[in-house]
């Protein structure tokens, strides 16, 4: 096999006396649907965090398409085609679908230190825009401000978002997040969609969704891996299904955090 | 050296006073995220009270001990018309509405008291000096400052720290949440901890006006300091109020003491003359400058999220 | 910017229109004192409109935007003072030192957020004001004045009253536009992304800072100006321009008049010291009508005058 496009060696983050990744190591080759799953609390969020560089690991390393990325900011980490969507919807409230589109192609389109001419006027840009929300399926609602989209489509246009950073790899934290039958369907439709395009890690709690769709899967348990493999030898992996059953309770009868 | 004591002692009840103003500010800035400009009128208020009783009833402690109560009721008369309909809103719309409050405020004392500035005499008791150490003597009156307002800050601490509406209060400062959860009377506590945080600023205010001439706007350059002092000493925390209160007090008042002489060393006479009083402003600016790029959140956070 | 027939572009083109035709009503009736008057709304419409780019466009709540004033109006006074009288250094020379000075306090302001943002801008501001105060040469506390105006040979006269009118004008329009430009341009819908959510804006490839820093120095720059035009209203600068309570005022005006809204500092700056006028002649005591009126516009009027216009249309 070639170098994996993501490769996470012996990460490592504590918060006070807290492991929230325990030494956790991980490849993702070009071409596949990696799934993470794990009860809630299982570090999924910190792990997707770190590889985004919102979050800087206390040890390890994160290598991207061959090149240490550990220190790299967030912004820089987006130049090189790492993009993400946000678990709880995180888009600009205040502007149109399109804006946000808009302003994601052109954080890739050259420096934004230019103060003259209207930028919603660069042709490109909205053209790249339309693009990608057509993509997703919200053609429609471009010119619609985010606070008035429903749910769903904030979702959507979460992935719409990160599609126009002309991503190499997606990382998609919980896109099924709150929604209904039918709008996690069209998501499924959509994501089996980019899958061909796109390198894609899924940390996603509807299982039915995950089996659906990963080519592999890795089990996290209070921040280590417990298991990675196809999704038939994770269905039958004793460890797995007692673990994550299990885990799944204790953490609930704290109270259960969601994360 | 008996100078370097005196003014040590200056800085140190400099210090207390400011902790006096920055404790109220930082209680209500802490639990009810609420930015009050207007804190340091009700500083201005304490000291035209304060010489206005003390005239009328010719006794200085009665006078204050009038002047402390007045303040208490124009803070819980402010925050019950005004302020309490401002919690919740951004700081923005805070800032502007109390800033509104110190143009009113300034101007109602305009109004009643005239635009010339007032003299609160001391009582003959209060003006001899003390003998503190062989030699060293300092003004009856600044070592009552720095008793009584050792004396409030023992008190608050008790207040903040034993107590059951301290508990409330310190739980409220570090997670704004959680009292509305348990159940309390929001409404009370916050028109009480603002009404005790006015009464601390009238206590400064009406401490400070025997030393300084009561008049219009002399609340408005101590609120500033007030302000220092709690974004060094972090937001909400009545520990970090105190130590940076007093830490500010004593470097301005050394500063200002000391820096002419030191500055005079080094450059020529006349740089030093233009550049020493600057500085010595500056000090304390300087300071909070420094504290917020290395510690962003003050060096005593109270907040932890 | 959609360009629509609505109660508050109205009202923003008559304001326009009147400011455009002053000077010949006060001609035609001999009235100084209004143009005088105007004169001094438009400065503040400047500095007001530079302040509502970082903070209403910007989400930067800058508490000490009065600083630049000071300092615009300083390098004019100080450098009259030793007889370089030209304005073609004085002005450039007092932009080049607000935008370094706004360089020097974004960098590190900028570090923090919320009210320690608020408070470390205010702090750098008095600390501007205490060298100000310092400057025994200049004046110190007294202030300096001003013995001639800025020249510019050949050009225009600023000692005529209608030529300096007009130049403040042509500057608080053309700050106007070029903020208008700027909000729209690339920079302006990164800087206003980055006030909306910062976390997105670093996700998908902005280092939020470096745009944040200039848009505050651009903002600091713009207010220089109007400290330069103002030092030549008054021919006189003193540390008082730069006093904490001047910056509110500023802020005031802004939020009057409506934040993130291209004219709002322009309405609000004409609505703040006209009322101030207006109030003080019929009373000594104007602040005790001002006061609370700030109180009520804060909890009843959100959103400042633009904003009730802006509903007016909506019904």
């Amino acid at each position: 096999m070639a170098d994996p496009l993501l490769r996470v060696d012996n990460l490592v983050r504590r918060f006070g006396g807290i492991l929230a990744t325990d030494n956790l190591s991980l490849e993702v080759p070009r071409g596949e649907l990696h799934a993470i799953i794990g009860p809630n609390g299982a570090g999924k969020t910190t792990l997707i965090s770190q590889l985004t560089g919102q979050l800087m690991p206390n040890s390890g390393t994160v290598h991207f398409a061959g090149r240490d990325i550990t220190r790299l900011p967030s912004y820089r980490r987006s130049a090189l085609g790492l993009a993400r969507s946000f678990q709880i919807t995180s888009l600009l409230k205040d502007f149109t679908a399109i804006d946000n589109v808009a302003l994601a192609a052109q954080a890739h389109d050259g420096h934004s230190f230019r103060f003259w001419g209207d930028a919603r006027k660069e042709r490109h840009l909205r053209d790249a825009a339309r693009a990608a929300l057509e993509r997703v399926g919200l053609a429609a609602r471009a010119d619609v401000l985010v606070s008035e989209l429903s749910h769903g489509e904030q979702r959507e246009l979460e992935l719409a978002v990160a599609l126009a950073t002309k991503p190499q790899l997606l990382l998609l934290d919980e896109p099924m997040a709150g929604l209904g039958v039918t709008e996690s369907a069209r998501m499924v439709t959509l994501l089996k969609e980019l899958r061909k395009e796109f390198t894609i890690v899924l940390v996603e709690h509807d299982m039915e969704a995950v089996f659906a769709l990963a080519d592999r899967i890795t089990v996290l348990v209070y921040g280590r891996v417990i298991a990675c493999d196809a999704p038939d030898a994770i269905r039958r992996h004793e460890e797995v299904k007692r673990a994550y059953l299990g885990e799944q309770h204790a953490v609930t009868r704290h109270g259960g955090q969601i994360g | 050296m008996f100078l370097l004591i005196e003014q040590l002692l200056n800085g140190l009840q400099f210090g207390l006073l400011l902790f006096l103003l920055a404790a109220g500010l930082t209680l209500v800035f802490g639990i009810m995220d609420f930015v009050n400009l207007a804190h340091g009128s009700l500083y201005m208020m304490g000291a035209y009270f304060a010489a206005t009783f003390v005239g009328w009833t010719d006794s200085f402690v009665l006078g204050a001990i009038l002047a402390l109560a007045a303040t208490l009721l124009l803070g819980i008369a402010l925050e019950f018309v005004a302020l309490r309909h401002l919690y919740g809103r951004d700081h923005l719309d805070q800032v502007l509405a109390t800033f509104g409050l110190i143009l009113f405020f300034n101007d109602m004392v305009r109004l009643i008291w005239g635009p010339a500035g007032l003299a609160l005499p001391l009582p003959a008791w209060l003006t001899t000096p003390v003998q503190l150490l062989p030699g060293v003597y300092y003004p009856a009156y600044r070592l009552s400052i720095i008793i009584v307002a050792l004396l409030v800050a023992a008190m608050l601490y008790l207040v903040v720290m034993r107590t059951r509406i301290g508990m409330l209060i310190r739980a409220g400062a570090s997670n704004r949440e959680m009292i509305g959860a348990l159940g309390i009377n929001i409404k009370l506590l916050f028109t009480l901890v603002f009404g005790l945080g006015a009464a601390l600023a009238g206590l400064a205010g009406l401490m400070q006006a025997p030393i300084l001439t009561v008049q219009i706007g002399m609340g408005e350059n101590i609120l500033i300091l007030a302000f220092v002092i709690i974004v060094i000493g972090g937001i909400g925390s009545i520990r970090g109020a105190f130590l940076a209160a007093i830490f500010v007090g004593i470097i301005d008042t050394l500063g200002r003491a000391f820096l002419p002489d030191l500055l005079r060393k080094v450059l020529s006479g006349a740089a030093a003359s233009t550049a020493a009083p600057a500085l010595s402003s500056m000090l304390i600016y300087l300071l909070m400058a420094i504290v917020l790029v290395l510690r962003p959140e003050g060096l005593f956070p109270a907040t932890k999220r | 910017m959609k360009s629509k027939l609505n109660a508050s572009n109205a009202v923003v083109a008559v304001v326009c229109a009147a400011l455009v035709l002053l000077p010949i009503y006060s001609a035609a009736t001999g009235n100084i004192f209004i143009l005088t008057l105007l004169t001094r709304i438009i400065i503040f419409a400047l500095a007001a409109s530079s302040l509502n780019l970082i903070m209403g466009y910007g989400g930067m709540m800058s508490f000490g935007h009065a600083a630049y004033l000071g300092i615009g109006g300083y390098a004019v006074g100080i450098l009259a003072a030793e007889d370089i009288g030209s304005g073609f250094i004085q002005w450039p020379v007092a932009l080049a030192v607000s935008a370094l000075f706004a360089l020097v306090i974004g960098s590190l302001s900028l570090r923090t957020r919320g009210v320690y943002f608020i408070m470390i801008t205010l702090a750098f501001a008095q600390m501007a004001y205490y060298v100000a105060s310092a400057l025994s040469r200049y004046g110190g506390d007294d202030g300096l004045t001003i013995y001639k105006r800025s020249t510019f040979d050949g050009l225009i006269n600023l000692s005529d009253r209608t030529q300096f009118y007009y130049l403040c004008l042509g500057c608080l329009f053309g700050g106007i536009y070029l903020i208008w430009r700027i909000v729209n341009s690339r920079f302006g819908l990164v800087v206003q992304g980055v006030r909306s959510n910062e976390q997105r804006m670093q996700a998908i490839g902005f280092p939020a800072y470096r745009y944040r820093l200039t848009c505050f120095v651009i903002a600091g720059t713009i207010c220089g100006l109007a400290g330069a035009l103002l030092a030549n209203n008054t021919d006189f600068v003193s540390p008082a321009v730069m006093y904490w309570t001047r910056s509110g005022d500023l802020m005031v005006m802004v939020i009057l008049g409506g934040m993130g809204s291209l004219f709002g500092p322009l309405i609000g700056a004409i609505v703040y010291l006209v009322l101030e006028e207006l109030l003080s002649q019929f009373t000594e005591y104007w602040a005790l009508i001002m006061g609370p009126l700030l109180l009520l516009i804060v909890l009843f009027a959100r959103g400042g005058i633009m904003g009730l216009l802006g509903r007016v249309r909506r019904g």
